[in-house]
């Protein structure tokens, strides 16, 4: 299908995962990795109120700039000063990101 | 001892909405939460967003909607233990449940509901050495009683909009405030981050930003901090009473997971006929159980804990008959 991107997503133990997420369903990416059935604690839902969607991007995608709230969110939780560190609700399922290698980060355990 | 008809772990909305579906049955509540205010994720997390999915409310904030729970309940009169995370739970000879929270308060009730959310929020703490050696003894990461900082030097740690309203609040309390901030721009609500940069501008608290604490010193109580000023790349100690870091908090499933309940991960798993869990008399609800098609939204867990009070109820009374009451036939009979 065309409407299908995909992402390799490394979990916490270091397992890589090829997962596939639909461009027209309005998702981001924490929710297509929600909906591949991997872990991710994502507390607030989306609204880039807490950082438990944290993750590290390790492509080289061009992605949409941090916005003054994700910039703060991560900075509180300690990591925005990590290279490639975004929330993951934050960035969009859009064509953009097909490819798109991205580490789960340490904030992101759901069982911490 | 408080004694109650039902403990409910958890002031969210879910534990709220329940002191209201008990109340109409009779059966008292007492809320514990490790929060110092009511509303959970609600009041901590998004207070100012809205919500459009309550029936009945096109667009509802979220602190709102807890403002109405508490006016919902208050004919009930609920009681709270805030600020206290519920530690432990025992079993009475007479089939009931002693709850313990970790500042030691015990509460028995024959029902417990456990309507947790994600878990206790716990702080998210700066790394610096000797931090949980001043905890409180000078380190306080929720404030419950803001009186305790009146004419006292405080230092408060923060870019986000707790950080922000502290301030606001402690410079007419306070003797001194001083907000550290790691970087330029601050996270929170237009108007509180303008407050708080007129109250810099005329003096009424030391804003320092683009800088980190770096170190605690004290011999028995918290006496000094060092400040790292990033632009200046300079080292100022300050002399406070009090240290306030606040970074946000983080929920944890806590003390909870030892209580002997079968758990699915993170969640409880009930039995939806009337979300009891594994151990009769303990039910859960809302955000932390788990059944086939739970949905986690705020009206379903409404639903769950109107379910739940009945069940509660033939536990309490059995041998009396419970009917279905409509409020617009009966009303609201608040308890003495």
């Amino acid at each position: 299908m065309d409407d299908l991107i995909t992402l390799y997503v490394t979990d916490l133990s270091g397992t890589r995962h090829e997962i596939q997420a639909p461009t027209d369903m309005g998702l981001n990416v924490m929710e297509a990795i929600k909906a591949n059935a991997l872990p991710v604690k994502a507390t607030c839902g989306g609204m880039a109120m807490c950082a438990t969607c944290n993750i590290i991007i390790k492509s080289s995608h061009d992605l949409p700039e941090l916005s003054e709230s994700e910039e703060g969110m991560l900075d509180e939780a300690f990591v925005l000063d990590i290279e490639g560190s975004r929330l993951s609700c934050q960035i969009p399922v859009t064509r953009d990101i097909d490819g798109l290698e991205l580490k789960m980060a340490p904030l992101s355990n759901p069982e911490d | 001892m408080i004694e109650t008809d039902i403990i409910i772990i958890g002031a969210g909305p879910c534990g709220l909405f329940t002191v209201f579906e008990a109340g109409l049955i009779k059966l008292r509540c007492h809320l514990i939460d490790s929060l110092a205010q009511p509303g959970g994720q609600l009041a901590e997390i998004y207070p100012k967003k809205p919500i459009y999915d309550v029936p009945g409310f096109p667009s509802i904030l979220a602190g709102e909607l807890v403002e109405n729970l508490m006016e919902q309940a208050a004919p009930f009169k609920p009681g709270f233990t805030l600020g206290e995370r519920a530690e432990q739970i025992e079993k009475t000879d007479d089939d009931k449940f002693i709850v313990t929270t970790s500042r030691g308060t015990k509460h028995k009730a024959p029902v417990v509901a456990i309507a947790g959310g994600l878990g206790c929020f716990e702080p998210r703490k700066p790394e610096l050495e000797n931090l949980e050696r001043f905890e409180d003894f000078g380190v306080d990461y929720i404030i419950k009683d803001p009186e305790k900082f009146r004419d006292k030097n405080v230092i408060i740690a923060g870019g986000g909009d707790s950080a922000l309203d502290w301030t606001i609040f402690l410079a007419e309390v306070a003797k001194e405030v001083t907000l550290v901030h790691r970087r330029g721009k601050f996270r929170g609500a237009l108007d509180s981050v303008e407050k708080v940069e007129n109250l810099a501008a005329s003096g009424k608290i030391d804003l320092i930003i683009n800088s980190e604490i770096t170190s605690l010193k004290g011999e028995n109580t918290l006496e000094q901090v060092k400040i790292f000023k990033k632009l200046k790349d300079e080292e100022v100690v300050k002399a406070v009473d009090y240290f306030i870091p606040l970074f946000g908090l983080s929920p944890k499933l806590g003390p909870l997971k030892e209580w002997g309940l079968d758990l699915n991960k993170e969640s409880i798993p009930v039995n939806t006929v009337d979300y009891s869990t594994s151990i009769p008399g303990i039910y859960a609800i809302g955000d932390i159980n788990d059944y086939v098609g739970k949905l986690r939204l705020i009206l379903c867990g409404f639903h769950e804990a109107t379910i739940m009070v009945q069940s509660a109820y033939r536990r309490i009374h059995p041998d009396k008959n419970l009917v279905l009451k409509y409020t617009t036939v009966s009303g609201v009979n608040a308890f003495e």
